[in-house]
């Protein structure tokens, strides 16, 4: 199986995937950088509090964090749907599969090659972002591994997912169920934070189901909780109105529900492995 | 590099044969691909798999490697039962859809084909060197893939194939982006294999390819063998010509007991007369007065005798279709 881990990270490097996602990563680095550098002086021109400050970057660290979780989703579906289904449909597997190469093996080989070239993107990413923010402003949030963490389990599930997927269907249409399940999933988070606000708990109920279903809406506030810093929990705490905010978690994800996404992932794999036995080459 | 740890490996020193089936059947929803394949090849023998396109050639080889699974039938490969892994140890596979990761140079595939195929670590230099030379790809061993040519990645599957020196090699229709010094290659390997003691099953539909190469034949056509056996078997000496003078008319006449015969110059045409009965024939002809310069004995073509054996069939299939409704068409 380390095989095909290895010819998965090389084709991810060889294929310029990898230096695809480095140029993306300066030209959103050097973006937001100035764009941070250029909030700070103003409002400390302006006289602004170092609490409204705090809360202000807080907030725009998490939007960041969330173009950030998006290009990852999409990364993560569009690199994992073709990897098996376009090797599949090329005849690349067909030669692979007439070894004594176990499908399991083939499956997970790549989902494990994979989820390393994205885990490694997003620490690279991440550290290179949050470090370039505290340097220009002075803001660190208050867990940045955990927020990196739980961003780049948020784009393996998805990975899963779409790398699964594949082992049945064409790549496109892979990639395509991925994105529409990655947007679904965080609208019912938005609807879950509504209807929190509005006392609906059968949208609340809704939101918590998805969450379950496909658990990276669940991911996405942990990332979120990471990267509050106390005084948006106090101020939160304080303004009712700020627990219906889609950018807000009140608390962080559950050991349940930690141990629910281990398993989730886990079982998403086995159904991918006995699908792929049985398709026919 | 998971080299040695693979399955365990097969033994396949006995005397069973390489490929063995028995009314291997394949049903892809309402077509029947593969309608009770009973086959079996020996070690060390060349076996030509031969059929029209959609005949099931590339359905069986599948079944075979464990690609697909069959509907109904059994079948052992290498001993192993269809579909086992410790079969594909001692296996090599050419694809008819021959496709390599283009993002590769050609010794990295072939690197992790000797990984995949649990080839020892120690031997990969001289198996990658000597698969590359044998292909006639050597100097292009560390371009990429992607920069071949079909015929140039026909011949990169051929060397994986040969990787690991398998007991059996399976090869779809090996030269069909091969111009005439690629075919020409290609018989040579497959020489080689059979010099080596290695079983080659070759599917193809091209008659004078495996008229060339191989020691046995099956004509395959919609799903089911038509016909089978060594050349010399399926192929009937049909006829034989001698290159006569001094007979006449009343002679022939007496030369009438080994059949019809017929007469184009000097040339004597027999139509009937059996390999063993030829000498009796000559030494009758000699008998009788006539100077023999030449005998020429002609077995059918194979191109003859498939166009025969799938002829018949299609047009019994045609008119058994044109049947008025109602009306059974001719018995199978």
């Amino acid at each position: 199986m380390m095989t095909i881990v290895r010819i998965t990270v090389l084709e991810a490097a060889r294929r310029r995937l990898v230096w695809a996602l480095v140029a993306l990563t300066i030209v959103m680095v050097v973006l937001t950088g100035w764009g941070f550098e250029r909030l700070v002086t103003l409002a400390r021109g302006r006289g602004v509090s170092e609490l409204q400050l705090t809360v202000g970057l807080s907030q725009t660290v998490i939007l960041v964090a969330f173009m950030f979780s998006f290009v990852l989703a999409m990364t993560a579906a569009f690199f994992a749907a073709p990897a098996l289904a376009a090797d599949i449909d090329s005849g690349v597997a067909q030669a692979m599969l007439a070894r004594p190469l176990r499908r399991s093996q083939l499956l997970l080989g790549k989902w494990l090659g994979l989820s390393i070239v994205i885990a490694a993107y997003a620490v690279a990413a991440g550290v290179v972002e949050l470090a370039v923010i505290r340097f220009l402003t002075g803001y660190a949030p208050p867990d940045p591994a955990g927020a990196v963490g739980y961003l780049t389990a948020e784009a393996i599930a998805l990975l899963t997912l779409a790398l699964v997927l594949g082992a049945r269907l064409p790549g496109i249409a892979s990639g395509a169920i991925v994105v529409a399940v990655y947007g679904l999933a965080w609208v019912a988070g938005v609807m879950g934070a509504v209807g929190a606000f509005f006392n609906t708990p059968a949208l609340v109920q809704a939101a918590e189901a998805s969450r379950v279903l496909v658990p990276i809406d669940g991911l996405w506030r942990g990332a979120v909780f990471s990267l509050e810093p106390p005084a948006v929990l106090f101020v939160a705490a304080q303004e009712s109105r700020f627990q219906g905010n889609p950018f807000f978690a009140g608390e962080p994800p559950s050991a349940a529900f930690l141990a629910w996404t281990l398993l989730w992932v886990a079982a998403v794999l086995a159904v991918g492995i006995w699908a792929f036995r049985r398709r026919e080459i | 590099m998971n080299h040695g740890a693979g399955p365990a490996p097969l033994d396949t020193t006995d005397s069973g044969p390489a490929i063995e089936t028995t009314g291997l059947t394949k049903r892809y929803g309402g077509v029947q691909a593969l309608a009770g394949l009973t086959m079996r090849v020996e070690h060390g023998e060349v076996f030509g798999f031969l059929g029209p396109n959609g005949a099931g050639k590339t359905t069986a080889l599948k079944l075979l490697l464990g690609l697909a699974t069959p509907t109904s039938g059994a079948g052992t490969v290498l001993g192993a039962p269809l579909g086992d892994r410790r079969a594909r140890r001692n296996l090599g596979y050419l694809p008819e859809l021959f496709r390599y990761q283009p993002w590769m140079r050609a010794r990295e595939v072939l690197a992790l084909h000797c990984s995949l195929a649990g080839v020892p670590r120690a031997t990969w230099s001289t198996e990658i060197s000597d698969a590359l030379d044998v292909v006639g790809l050597t100097e292009r061993g560390d371009d990429l893939v992607g920069t071949f040519s079909k015929g140039m990645q026909q011949r990169l599957g051929l060397g994986v194939a040969l990787l690991g020196r398998p007991q059996l090699v399976l090869l779809d229709e090996p030269t069909s982006a091969l111009d005439p010094v690629g075919r020409q290659d290609v018989r040579r390997i497959i020489r080689g294999l059979r010099e080596r003691g290695v079983a080659v099953f070759l599917n193809s539909h091209l008659l004078a390819e495996i008229e060339r190469v191989c020691d046995r034949v099956a004509i395959v056509d919609r799903g089911r063998v038509v016909a089978a056996g060594t050349l010399d078997e399926l192929l009937a000496v049909r006829a034989v010509r001698v290159r006569v003078t001094g007979l006449g008319p009343v002679e022939l006449a007496r030369l009438e007991r080994f059949g019809h015969l017929a007469t184009d110059g000097e040339w004597l045409a027999a139509a009937s007369v059996p390999p063993d009965e030829v000498p009796d024939f000559v030494a009758a002809i000699v008998a009788a007065g006539g100077r023999v310069h030449a005998v020429e004995q002609r077995r059918e073509t194979l191109e003859e005798r498939f166009f025969s054996l799938v002829a018949r069939d299609a047009s019994r299939e045609a008119a058994a279709r044109s049947a008025p409704a109602g009306q059974a068409g001719p018995p199978p």
